[in-house]
């Protein structure tokens, strides 16, 4: 007992190491490395929301990424020139999470009686419909500034603790996406711990009851239609912070940020890690946040060292290789890279 | 009116197209419960296909209505191989997966063929040779052209056959078979895989069509083209129900004629404050108020409970 918590607390402390020092590792390649660990780290975020939705509820949301936008834009908001607002973060995550949560709702109370693949054509719809909204509002009165965007949005700070720029904290300068990443990885610790202990939590259970049968979990008693509605919310929720962190981040946003294709990433991401289980969502954000980009770095290069110049546009080649390994890794394991023991037995029982 | 009948014109012919590619989602649906997301990129290879033998065959010499006919030939022919390829690579294999993961798969084919097509004809705008000489009729205060009229007969035979070779062939009974219950259908003598792989060869077929017919009527393709088409044909196809023929060819020309009209009306209707450029949103927006009313699409059997 004493032996296993003494490796746990082990475990936890190098991890903690790990997590601590990997920004400066990555700065070593350039800080465009460690803009690219905030991403991931983002992903995370944005997985673990959606993973509540398809993961534990088992309800097929292809809208998703039109929560994030609906953070991103109060952030963008809120807090920048375009209407003269500059709310402390205390005031506006609260108001971009409750937003997309209200959203959720407002798509989710309708629509959470359809099954399967009419519920993800009805968000992915959804998602839509935002996006061509925040692509078109600019006119007759200016909210959304179009397809140009909103620029000069202000970085998340404490008082008078600004994330953007080169601040020395104990003798060490911690650049702007440095300081984000400390931010990112505390927000991410918190989520990972909402969703484990919501897995098990009498919630969640009962998200898992509707996933596996609905009908089932009615019989026994579930508020089948509120339960798949606080799913619904709460991803949405988390969608929404995880929407003003970036907007803050990236001190601009657009709406083709939030394309169809930002939500089928999002979607790749839970399903290709393992859905409904923890660490493989998270494994499934890193791997797909990072890989583009790692090919981004390698495709060229490897061109010119193989055939001596370039043959192919590199960033078509990446796409490829990106699509490529979607269809290989499902193709060869098709429960996700890491899927929960459950249902990893499920499956061999199924083949059986 | 005239512009009533002129928006009903320009939706049913854009509807037409829809419909047949609705018709190739609704196919696989049917069969395999599966969405084949790929299917738009299906669609814009065959446009882009079509484009480059039918402009070279032209500028070999050849005369343009035989170089369209080659043309449109060479990309079924393409789209066909291509279908069964997408069979045989993503889907086949998965038959057994989690429900998830062919919809991944899909995903990945269609990142993977934009990307090729990207390589192949270049990210610029392509224009499409005009295969048909320009007429123009008029009926009572509406204009069409010789195209829209090709593109509704043309599509309303195509559905024609379809529906006879579904309902009166061999390969259609075995197709309705599997669509009930593969299982049993396969103790019954019925050969599933090649059901599927032939559900997949015609769905594609079907999209060539409406690829070459959305080319010839815009005069222009692009790489990225299939992506919102495959969307809106997808949405008409839900709308009708999907896995139901009959309801994808309505459902895209139901689709077709409410975004028309939509287009044409909705600065009148809110007073100048949204303009046509939320074309696209009327789509979306009626498939969600026709699934709050009727679940199931209009007309559309139940289908499975899970994502």
């Amino acid at each position: 007992m004493t032996s296993r918590f003494f490796r746990s607390a082990v475990g936890i402390g190098l991890l903690a190491v790990a997590l601590i020092a990997l920004p400066f590792v990555a700065a070593l390649g350039g800080q465009a490395w460690v803009r690219i660990l905030d991403f991931a780290i983002l992903y995370i975020f944005l997985a673990l929301g959606l993973n509540i939705v398809v993961g534990f509820a088992g309800l097929l949301d292809l809208g998703y990424i039109a929560f994030y936008a609906v953070g991103a834009y109060t952030w963008a908001l809120l807090a920048s020139p375009h209407f003269g607002l500059h709310l402390p973060i205390w005031v506006i995550l609260p108001i971009g999470a409750s937003l997309a949560c209200l959203a959720g709702v407002v798509l989710g109370s309708p629509t959470l009686k359809l099954r399967g693949d009419y519920l993800a054509i009805v968000t992915l719809g959804f998602g839509e419909i935002v996006r061509i909204f925040l692509n078109n509002l600019n006119a007759p009165i200016n909210i959304t500034n179009g397809p140009q965007g909103i620029t000069l949005i202000d970085p998340v700070a404490f008082g008078s603790f600004k994330f953007s720029g080169t601040t020395q904290i104990f003798g060490l300068a911690l650049s702007g996406p440095q300081k984000y990443y400390y931010l990112l990885v505390t927000l991410a610790i918190l989520v990972v711990v909402i969703n484990l202990r919501l897995q098990h939590s009498r919630i969640g259970r009962a998200w898992q009851a509707i996933r596996e049968d609905e009908v089932a979990a009615k019989a026994v008693g579930i508020n089948t239609r509120n339960i798949k509605l606080l799913a619904f919310a709460m991803g949405a929720s988390f969608g929404g912070i995880a929407g003003g962190i970036f907007s803050a981040m990236q001190g601009f946003v657009s709406p083709e940020s939030f394309s169809l294709i930002e939500s089928i990433m999002v979607l790749s991401m839970v399903v290709l890690g393992g859905m409904g289980h923890i660490p493989g969502v998270i494994l499934g954000a890193v791997l797909l946040s990072i890989l583009p980009e790692a090919l981004r770095y390698g495709i060229g290069p490897l061109q010119t060292a193989v055939f001596g110049k370039m043959l192919v546009d590199p960033e078509s080649l990446r796409m490829l290789a990106f699509g490529l390994a979607l269809v290989l890794v499902m193709r060869f394991k098709p429960a996700g890279l890491w899927p929960s023991p459950t249902r990893q037995r499920e499956l061999a029982e199924a083949k059986s | 009116m005239d512009i009533l009948l002129q928006q009903i014109i320009n939706g049913l012919v854009q509807g037409s197209i829809y419909a047949l590619v609705a018709l190739g989602y609704t196919m696989v649906y049917g069969i395999m419960g599966l969405i084949n997301f790929a299917h738009g990129e299906v669609v814009m290879i065959g446009t882009l296909v079509s484009i480059t033998v039918a402009g070279s065959l032209i500028e070999a010499g050849m005369p343009v209505s035989l170089a369209g006919m080659a043309g449109l030939s060479a990309s079924v022919l393409a789209c066909m191989a291509l279908g069964w390829g997408l069979e045989r690579i993503a889907y086949r294999p998965l038959r057994n997966a989690p429900r998830l993961t062919p919809l991944i798969t899909a995903i990945g084919m269609s990142i993977v063929l934009q990307n090729l097509a990207m390589m192949i004809w270049g990210r610029n705008y392509l224009t499409f040779p005009s295969f048909l000489p320009k007429i123009d009729f008029e009926l009572a205060g509406a204009n069409f052209t010789a195209i829209q009229v090709i593109i509704v007969v043309v599509s309303a035979t195509t559905m024609g056959g379809l529906l006879l070779l579904v309902y009166r062939t061999k390969l259609g009974m075995a197709m309705r078979a599997t669509a009930q219950n593969p299982a049993v259908a396969s103790l019954m003598g019925v050969n599933i895989n090649r059901v599927i792989a032939a559900a997949f060869v015609i769905g594609s077929a079907l999209g060539a069509l409406a690829g070459v017919m959305v080319g010839s009527y815009y005069e222009i393709a692009h790489y990225q083209m299939g992506f919102m088409l495959g969307l809106k044909a997808f949405t008409a196809a839900v709308l009708g129900g999907i896995g139901n023929l009959a309801g994808a060819m309505l459902g895209g020309v139901l689709l077709g004629i409410i975004e028309a009209l939509g287009a044409g009306y909705i600065g009148d209707l809110t007073g100048g404050f949204l303009g046509s450029n939320y074309q696209d949103i009327f789509a979306f927006v009626v498939l969600i108020v026709v699934l709050m009313f009727k679940p199931s699409g209009l007309f559309g059997e139940k289908t499975g409970d899970r994502a």
